[in-house]
C-alpha cells in the first residue's frame, strides 16, 4: 500500500501545509505524519474534513508519497513542486526547488 | 488616458471595503469557503499551488507611470518583488496573503487599478492592440471603443452569470497585433468607402481545449451600434450558451453547433429590437471618451534621424535593438519601442519591482507617460522620439531589458505551468528558459527571423500554443511530463490553429526537437524573407515529421 500525507492551503495566506504528527499544519512536508493503511487514511480525511469546516485551511488533498531514506517523496511531480516551490530561480532570496528532489 | 470620474472613484472604493469586509469574515471563520469562493474570485484572487495570486486588470493594456509604480511598490511590499505580465494584458501576483488583500486594492484604488471581472463567468478585461494610438498602419485608436465596453460591461447584471467567461478583443489596424479571432468577440475598428467609422465583428474565436477561429458575422457594423449590436450577441449566447458541461459553454460552441448563418440571423433578430434604443451611441459620448486617448503633443524632433544613423553606427548592439524593438510610428519623428520582458534564458513575462521602477521612470522622462502591456508578454512605450532612442536604449540597459528579440525565436509566450498553477500537467517556464539559452546568440536569432513560440501547461491553453507558430502543449504521461508540438499556427490577421506534429517529448528532449524543427526551416525556405509560417504554408507538415521522426511514420501519427 503506498504511503499517504495530508496537505492543504492555509487559509490565511495561502502557503503549502502538511499535516504533522502534534496535529499541526506544518510548512515543511518532510515533517508530515505518515498513514500507512486504509484506517490511518480514513483518520487523516476526518481531520481534513473537520480542518477545512473550521476554517483553518483550504484545498485539502491525501497524497501519496514514499519514504526513502528518512525522506518524503511525492510521487506527482505537482505535489513535490507543491513542497518547495518553483523549480526555477524566480525572486532574490528565495531558493527554487531543488532538481534532485523534483527529478523522477 | 481614461481618468475616473466620481462615479467610477465611488464603485471602485466600495468594492474594496466590501471585500474587506469579506475577507475579515472569512479570515474569522464566519464565510466558509464555498460562499467565499465565488466571492474572492470576483476580486481577482485564485488560489495556485504555493499560495494566493492576484491577478489586476489593466484595461486594453495602457497604464502610466504612476500605475506602474504602484505595482512595483506592491510587488515588493506584499509579494516577493515580483509580478507576471499575462498574455490577457494584466498583472498576476504570485504570493500575496489572503490577509493583505483588502490593502493591496485598497493601493491600488487609489490609483485607479482594480481587479474586478479578472475571473469569473463575465465579461473580462477587453484587450487591445498594443501599439494602438500610435502604430502608422492604424485607422483609429481601438482604445476609446474598449473603453465603453468596459464601462457598459462592468458589473452589467445581464451579464455577470454568463454561461461562462467572455473575452473581447479589439484592433484597429489591417495587421491584428490583438489576436481577435481566437476570442469570443473580435472586433476590427475600420473606415468603409465613405470614411465612416465601424467594425468587422468576428464571433465564436477561442483556445483551450477546443480551439475554433472566430467566424466574421459582420463585415460593417456601425460605430453608433457597437454596444447595440454587441448586447444583441450577449443576449444570445445567455440564453442559447449552454449551460450543462463547462467544457461546451464557450460561444464558440454554441456558434459551431447552432451554425454561423443562424446564429447571425438570431443576433440580427435581437439587435434589430435594440438599435434604436438607449445603446445607440451618441457621437458627442464617443467623442468624449476619444478625447481621454487623444495622442500626446508630438514636437518636431527630426535631429532624431541623423543621431539615429551615427549611434547605430558606433554601437552594434543598440543597432541590433532598434531593428528588431522599435517599430515605425505614425509621427516619422518618433517610434514604438517594445521593452522585452524575455531575457535570453528568463522567465518569460517577469518583471521585478525595480524594472517596474525603471520604466515608470523612462516613460515619465523620454516616452510622455505611457506604457502598455502587449499580449505577447512584454512592455511597450508607444511615443518616443527617434532622437530620444540612444538614453532610453542605455536606462533599458541598466534595469535588464533590453533584450533584443521582439518576435525572434527567443521571444517566448509561458504560462504560468506547474511551477505555480494549480490546473498544471506540465511546466512552462523552464522549458521557456532552456529554449531561448539554447538559441540566444544574437546572430543565430538573427538568421531565424520571426517566429513565435507559445507554451501552455495544460490543455486550457493560457499561453496561447495553438497560435504559435510553434506551440508547445505539456501533458501529464504516466505521471511525468510531456510536451506536444504543433506547427503552424498563428494569432494575426491570418488565424491558423496550429497542427500536431506527432507524439510528444519528454522535457529533456523537447528543445533538440525543437532545434530539429528549426534547422529543418532553415535547410528548406526559400530565401531568408521567408518566414518559418510562410514556409510551414507552402510545405505543410511533412518535412518536418521526417526530421522529428524519421521515417517511422506509425510512431509520428
Ligand atoms: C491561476 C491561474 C490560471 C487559471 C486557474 C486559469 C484558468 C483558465 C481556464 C480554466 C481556461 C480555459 C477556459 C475555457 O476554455 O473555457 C483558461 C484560458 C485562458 N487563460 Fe487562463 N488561467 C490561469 C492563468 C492564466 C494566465 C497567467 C494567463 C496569461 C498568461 C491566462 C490567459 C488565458 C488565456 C489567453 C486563455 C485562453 C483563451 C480562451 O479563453 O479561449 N490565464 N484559463
Ligand atoms: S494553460 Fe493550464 S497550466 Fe497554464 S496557466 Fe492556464 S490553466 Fe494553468
Amino acid at each position: 500500500m503506498v504511503d499517504k500525507v495530508l496537505t492543504a492551503n492555509r487559509l490565511t495566506d495561502g502557503v503549502s501545509v502538511w499535516l504533522n504528527a502534534a496535529g499541526e499544519w506544518a510548512t515543511s512536508l518532510q515533517e508530515a505524519l505518515v498513514a500507512r493503511h486504509a484506517e490511518a487514511f480514513a483518520a487523516l480525511e476526518e481531520i481534513g474534513r473537520k480542518a477545512y469546516a473550521d476554517n483553518k485551511v483550504v484545498d485539502v488533498n491525501l497524497i501519496e508519497v514514499q519514504e526513502t531514506d528518512g525522506i518524503l517523496w511525492p510521487l506527482r511531480l505537482r505535489e513535490r513542486i507543491r513542497a518547495q516551490g518553483p523549480t526555477m530561480a524566480y525572486a532574490p532570496g528565495y531558493a527554487p526547488a531543488d532538481p534532485e528532489f523534483i527529478a523522477v | 488616458m481614461y481618468r475616473y470620474d466620481e462615479f467610477d472613484h465611488a464603485f471602485v472604493s466600495e468594492r474594496v471595503a466590501q471585500f474587506r469586509d469579506q475577507v475579515e469574515r472569512r479570515l474569522a471563520g464566519e464565510l466558509s469557503e464555498d460562499a467565499f469562493k465565488p466571492l474572492r474570485l470576483m476580486n481577482g484572487v485564485y488560489l495556485q499551488l504555493h499560495a494566493y495570486m492576484l491577478r489586476i486588470a489593466i484595461p486594453y493594456g495602457t497604464l502610466n507611470s504612476k500605475q506602474m509604480r504602484m505595482l512595483a511598490h506592491v510587488a515588493r511590499t506584499y509579494d516577493r518583488g515580483y509580478g507576471h505580465f499575462t498574455t490577457r494584458q494584466n498583472l498576476q501576483f504570485n504570493w500575496p496573503k489572503l490577509s493583505d488583500m483588502p490593502d493591496v486594492l485598497a493601493e491600488l484604488a487609489t490609483v485607479e487599478m482594480h481587479a474586478i471581472q479578472t475571473s469569473g463567468n463575465c465579461i473580462r478585461n477587453v484587450t487591445a492592440d498594443h501599439f494602438a494610438g500610435a502604430a502608422a498602419d492604424e485607422v483609429a485608436d481601438p482604445r476609446p471603443y474598449a473603453e465603453i465596453l468596459r464601462q457598459w460591461s462592468s458589473v452589467h447584471p445581464e451579464f455577470s452569470f454568463l454561461p461562462r467567461k467572455f473575452k473581447i478583443a479589439v484592433t484597429g489596424a489591417e495587421r491584428d497585433r490583438a489576436a481577435i479571432q481566437v476570442h469570443d468577440i473580435g472586433l476590427h475598428l475600420k473606415k468603409n468607402d465613405k470614411g465612416e467609422l465601424g467594425f468587422a465583428v468576428y464571433v465564436g474565436g477561442g483556445q483551450g481545449r477546443t480551439p475554433m477561429i472566430a467566424k466574421l458575422i459582420r463585415d460593417f457594423l456601425p460605430e453608433e451600434d457597437l454596444l447595440s449590436y454587441t448586447t444583441a450577441i450577449m443576449r444570445v449566447y445567455n440564453l442559447h450558451g449552454r449551460r450543462d458541461n463547462k467544457y461546451k459553454a464557450r460561444i464558440k460552441i454554441l456558434v459551431h453547433e447552432t451554425g454561423v448563418e443562424e446564429l447571425a440571423r438570431q443576433v440580427e433578430v435581437e439587435f434589430a429590437k435594440l438599435r434604436d434604443t438607449e445603446l445607440r451611441l451618441p457621437e458627442k459620448d464617443v467623442q468624449a471618451i476619444a478625447a481621454y486617448f487623444a495622442p500626446p503633443a508630438l514636437g518636431e524632433r527630426p535631429e532624431g534621424w541623423e543621431n539615429l544613423a551615427r549611434w547605430k553606427k558606433a554601437d552594434e548592439d543598440f543597432a541590433r535593438w532598434v531593428k528588431q524593438n522599435v517599430q515605425p510610428h505614425k509621427n516619422p519623428d518618433y517610434g514604438m519601442v517594445t521593452i522585452s520582458l524575455k531575457p535570453i534564458g528568463g522567465i518569460p513575462g517577469d518583471a521585478t519591482d525595480a524594472q517596474m521602477d525603471a520604466v515608470a521612470e523612462i516613460a515619465e522622462e523620454y516616452a510622455f507617460d505611457e506604457i502598455r502591456v502587449s499580449h505577447e508578454q512584454n512592455l511597450i512605450l508607444p511615443h518616443v522620439a527617434l532622437a530620444d532612442l540612444e538614453p532610453v536604449y542605455r536606462a533599458l540597459v541598466a534595469a535588464g531589458l533590453a533584450t533584443a528579440n521582439a518576435g525572434l525565436i527567443t521571444d517566448i509566450i509561458a504560462c504560468p505551468g506547474l511551477d505555480y498553477c494549480a490546473l498544471a500537467n506540465a511546466r512552462s517556464i523552464p522549458v521557456a528558459q532552456e529554449i531561448s539559452a539554447r538559441f540566444g546568440a544574437p546572430e543565430r536569432q538573427a538568421e531565424i527571423g520571426e517566429l513565435k513560440i507559445k507554451i501552455s501547461g495544460c490543455i486550457n491553453a493560457c499561453g496561447h500554443h495553438h497560435v504559435g507558430h510553434i506551440g508547445l502543449l505539456g501533458v501529464e504521461k504516466k505521471g511525468a511530463e510531456l510536451y506536444q508540438i504543433t506547427l503552424g499556427g498563428s494569432g494575426d490577421e491570418q488565424t491558423s490553429i496550429g497542427e500536431i506534429i506527432g507524439r510528444g517529448f519528454e522535457p529533456e528532449k523537447v528543445t533538440d526537437a525543437i532545434e530539429k524543427i528549426v534547422d529543418t526551416y532553415l535547410g528548406l525556405r526559400l530565401d531568408p524573407q521567408e518566414t518559418f509560417l510562410t514556409a510551414y504554408r507552402r510545405v505543410g507538415p511533412q518535412p518536418f515529421k521526417d526530421a522529428l521522426y524519421g521515417g517511422n511514420a506509425a510512431e509520428a501519427a
